[in-house]
């Protein structure tokens, strides 16, 4: 990994280069009280006061609706038209925090589950993360807590951390380096500084070793019944969180012609695994705060190997009933 | 799968014949459009697929027709919402769309030397008829071969010439019979309960596998009566029916515990059953 | 607070209630609790952050059902609470309930008739920053306008937090959840989130009770709360206040305006 220093006019000069060049970039915007990634055209409308944007960026690879083909009717016979690839323009997301980066691993592990799933792994092949390391946190911060941390590189291609009036800016992958190496007089050499001053100290909340110890063998527990209780069932955490990547696939049908759309959807909702004989297998909202958890941190990493969860918080903080995730996970692992 | 090929991208079918096989129920014989794509399309008994109304979406049934028969693949569907009930408005030649095969599979090899005993309800018997035909279409690594199968009334009762054909077999033992009150004058069959009509059946457990599929109350009954004739958890099948979109192990929706019915399923013998948290 | 924690620590020791759903302290805000005994009562706090409408969980069978409940409701939710007793989802003997008022006051309404009166009685809590909001939006050109609610709602992903914080909608499937017909888009999209709200806003009409919850639990920040405030308002100048006689999308009247048919 190579280590380099950028001043932050030259980032904002590289950034407004690399979008005149075609790249489209996503990066956080304010607005009001909430900050959330857009495509931006100018580099002053990026905002970096947050602490955790609303969303995850997570929409960039796994878009909230998603054309998966389409398809022509005519005379009872039927033309498809696959997924287009090449219209999926180069992206660069900047400003993500390192739990965000972490997160595509997660979803590719989901995605690539022994069937690789197009959508997906083409836009990810034209996206390129720069993470910007948290140097505030808040109470719902926990990446401490499962294995991360506000400098983390896993996940990222660079990893800039604030210093002084610039960033250290680590060159991760070869994705990385191509998108540094485009513009290397912006760059300058390595400053040579423990980036560990410049971190959050985000507090670790709870013993994962104790959590994974237990989670798994508590499926009949009456704790998912008392937390979930004032839980309301809609689909907030899993939708602003980054790793969740539960979807529902539909028909948006016009006419003759149409498209299978996939779009997200939420383990937390009373319909999403009702039968259409009305049998419900997750009939109360208990059985669905548990598989929520369960999924995230004992059948993900049975299956796949990967954690969940990546303790940004979001779905505490997006929560209209403060379901306060890292507080569920401390009670769960001092059972 | 290639890495560049679209899990999502269903095969386009021709319908090349409809059966009703009872009211709301029809056996749809499919044929790939793509010839090549037939030619190399290979599944097994237990396996399910993505079915495609274009316009509508898409609605998840087993195979219902035995790998042993080349060409084509059947599913039978009951309309029920509304993906089953527009593919029911299709006609013969018309296009659907197929994503398949999906799922794990009976143990057939497994079961080379044993007798079969089959149970089924309603519906139901579509995912076992796929594994009746294949083990009668290689009858001779098979033992005795039962069929237990019952629906709510005569009317009801699907793949009726087929039952008709297994009757007339020697080589098959069938009974069939129907709720109280859903029979008619000249039914011949049996009146009551699939898990009464199993008790006074009185199978043999001896080297036989029992294959269990019907509506959850029906399995809830028929285990207890298995258990009491001396079936032991190893040699008791089934197939789960949960909901599904995408069959890849993907979409979030079916899985039981840490168990994936699209992929670690559809069939689970009694014993994998037993280890699934009571959650399907 | 004390008074509130003893008065529900009381219903408990009479053996009048099974539960109480009340407010505890939570990461930052207070946010709802269950509480199932006398002990447990001393958990409950009260306060001006105590904004979510508590009324929704009184139709949540998995949570009430065959129980005595005890409840803390503020102005908003008594509001939805008698709404909610219109509609024939209640029943009077099984609720204590406990009217907060926004002085600190509480008072023991005992039955439909007491809670009419108290809401009657009772000034509403003003919503000054909503009628500013309202009075920004109607001066709007109706391009303005339409602009102002495409960029609002365009963020909208369906996750139905507002759905599921509304005391009225306890419907056990919605009409987004409907196939057949597919009433409105089941995928986030611009012109669908539209619908939805617009549906969502219809079949409030006359049963909101503008307690806000709505947009409160929106976790993108979208305003939605705005337009069933300002539907309430609409509600009540054509058709008057709301009766027990049914919801104005419900019922007819020979007098009711009929301005909107052209």
């Amino acid at each position: 990994m190579e280590k380099k220093y950028i001043s932050h006019n030259s980032l904002m000069n590289w950034l407004t280069k690399l979008n005149d060049e075609g790249s489209q970039i996503y990066a956080p915007v304010a607005k009001g009280d909430k900050t959330d990634y857009k495509q931006i055209t100018s580099v002053e409308e990026i905002s970096m006061d947050h602490i955790q944007t609303t969303q995850s960026a997570k929409a960039v690879a796994f878009p909230r609706t998603e054309k998966l083909f389409s398809y022509k009717k005519e005379n009872g016979d039927v033309t498809l038209q696959n997924f287009e690839t090449t219209s999926i323009p180069e992206t660069v997301v900047f400003g993500i925090h390192p739990c965000d980066a972490a997160g595509f691993k997660p979803l590719s592990g989901i995605f690539n589950w022994d069937t690789p799933d197009l959508p997906f792994n083409e836009r990810m092949k034209r996206t390129t993360l720069i993470a910007v390391s948290c140097t505030q946190c808040d109470e719902f911060c926990f990446c401490t807590s499962v294995n991360g941390s506000p400098g983390n590189t896993a996940g990222s291609d660079i990893l800039l951390t604030p210093v002084k009036d610039g960033y250290l800016a680590e060159i991760i992958t070869e994705k990385g380096e191509n998108l540094a190496d485009k513009h290397s007089t912006f760059f300058e050499a390595d400053p040579n500084i423990n980036k560990e001053e410049y971190l959050a100290k985000v507090p670790v909340q709870f013993s994962l070793e104790e959590l994974n110890k237990k989670i798994s063998n508590m499926f009949e527990s009456p704790v998912w019944k008392q937390q979930s209780e004032r839980c309301l069932g809609c689909g907030a955490c899993a939708y602003v969180c980054p790793t969740c990547a539960c979807f529902d696939i539909q028909e948006d049908a016009h006419g003759s012609s149409g498209n299978r759309l996939r779009c997200w959807d939420a383990c937390g909702f009373s319909l999403f695994t009702m039968h259409t004989s009305g049998h419900n297998p997750r009939e109360v909202q208990s059985q669905r705060w548990r598989q929520r958890l369960l999924h995230k941190f004992s059948y993900m990493p049975e299956r796949i190997s990967v954690r969940g969860c990546t303790g940004c918080g979001r779905c505490s903080r997006a929560c209209p009933v403060d379901m306060n995730i890292a507080e569920h996970l401390t009670e769960i692992a001092s059972l | 799968m290639m890495d560049n090929s679209n899990i999502y991208l269903p095969h386009l079918m021709t319908i090349e014949k409809i059966t009703q096989e009872a009211p709301g129920v029809k056996t749809f014989r499919l044929k790939f459009k793509d010839e090549e794509a037939g030619n190399n399309f290979e599944f097994k008994a237990g396996q399910f697929g993505e079915y495609s109304a274009f316009g509508e979406g898409e609605s998840t049934f087993c195979i219902a027709s035995s790998p042993t028969r080349k060409g084509y693949i059947e599913c039978t569907f009951r309309e029920t919402g509304k993906v089953t009930s527009a593919l029911a408005k299709l006609e013969e030649g018309q296009t659907m769309g197929f994503r398949g095969p999906f799922g794990n599979t009976f143990p057939m090899d497994e079961w080379k030397g044993k007798n079969l005993l089959f149970i089924a309800g309603g519906i139901a018997l579509p995912p076992m008829r796929c594994v009746i035909w294949n083990a009668l279409d290689t009858r001779e690594n098979f033992g005795d071969v039962s069929i237990l199968y019952g629906a709510k009334s005569v009317a009801d009762l699907v793949y009726k010439h087929e039952l008709k054909e297994w009757d007339e077999r020697p080589d098959v033992r069938l009974a069939t019979t129907v709720d109280p009150g859903g029979e008619t004058s000249d039914w011949k069959g049996e009146v009551g309960f699939v898990p009464s009509v199993l008790e006074k059946m009185n199978p043999s457990p001896e080297n036989t596998v029992a294959i269990v599929c019907g509506p959850p109350i029906m399995i809830k009954f028929t285990f207890p009566v298995l258990e009491k004739l001396g079936f032991t958890d190893e040699n008791i099948y089934t197939t789960l029916e949960n909901r599904m979109k995408c069959g890849v192990g993907k979409c979030g929706r079916c899985n039981v515990g840490s168990q994936y019915v699209c992929k670690d399923g559809p069939v689970f013998s009694k014993v994998e059953l037993e280890a699934l948290p009571a959650e399907y | 607070m004390d008074e509130l924690r003893n008065r529900a620590k009381e219903l408990f020791e009479k053996g009048e209630i099974d539960i109480f759903i009340g407010y505890e302290q939570g990461t930052r805000n207070p946010r709802p609790i269950f509480v199932g005994n006398a002990e447990d009562t001393q958990k409950l706090v009260f306060n001006d952050k105590c904004t979510g409408n508590l009324a929704v969980y009184l139709t949540r069978k998995d949570l009430v059902k065959g129980k005595r409940v005890g409840i803390s409701a503020s102005y908003y939710a008594l509001k939805s609470i008698v709404q909610l007793f219109v509609e024939n989802q209640l029943k009077e003997e099984n609720l204590k309930i406990f009217g907060l008022a926004n002085d600190g006051k509480i008072e023991a309404l005992n039955s439909l008739d007491e809670i009419k009166h108290y809401i009657k009685d009772t000034p509403p809590p003003p919503k000054l920053e909503d009628d500013e909001l309202i009075k920004q939006i109607d001066a709007m050109s109706s391009a303005e306008r339409w602009a102002f609610w495409s960029d609002e709602l365009s963020k909208c992903f369906k996750c139905y937090a507002c759905r599921a914080a509304c005391p009225m909608c306890y419907c056990t499937k919605c009409i987004v959840e409907v196939n057949r017909p597919q009433w409105i888009q089941p995928w986030a999209s611009t012109l669908g989130n539209m619908e939805w709200q617009i549906n969502r806003v219809m079949h409030m009409a006359g049963r909101c009770s503008d307690c806000g919850s709505c947009s409160t639990a929106c976790p993108i920040g979208i305003p939605i709360h705005l337009l069933t405030h300002k539907m309430s308002e609409t509600v009540k100048a054509n058709f008057g206040d709301p009766s027990d006689k049914g919801n104005v999308l419900s019922t007819f009247k020979p007098e009711d305006k009929e301005s909107f048919i052209l």
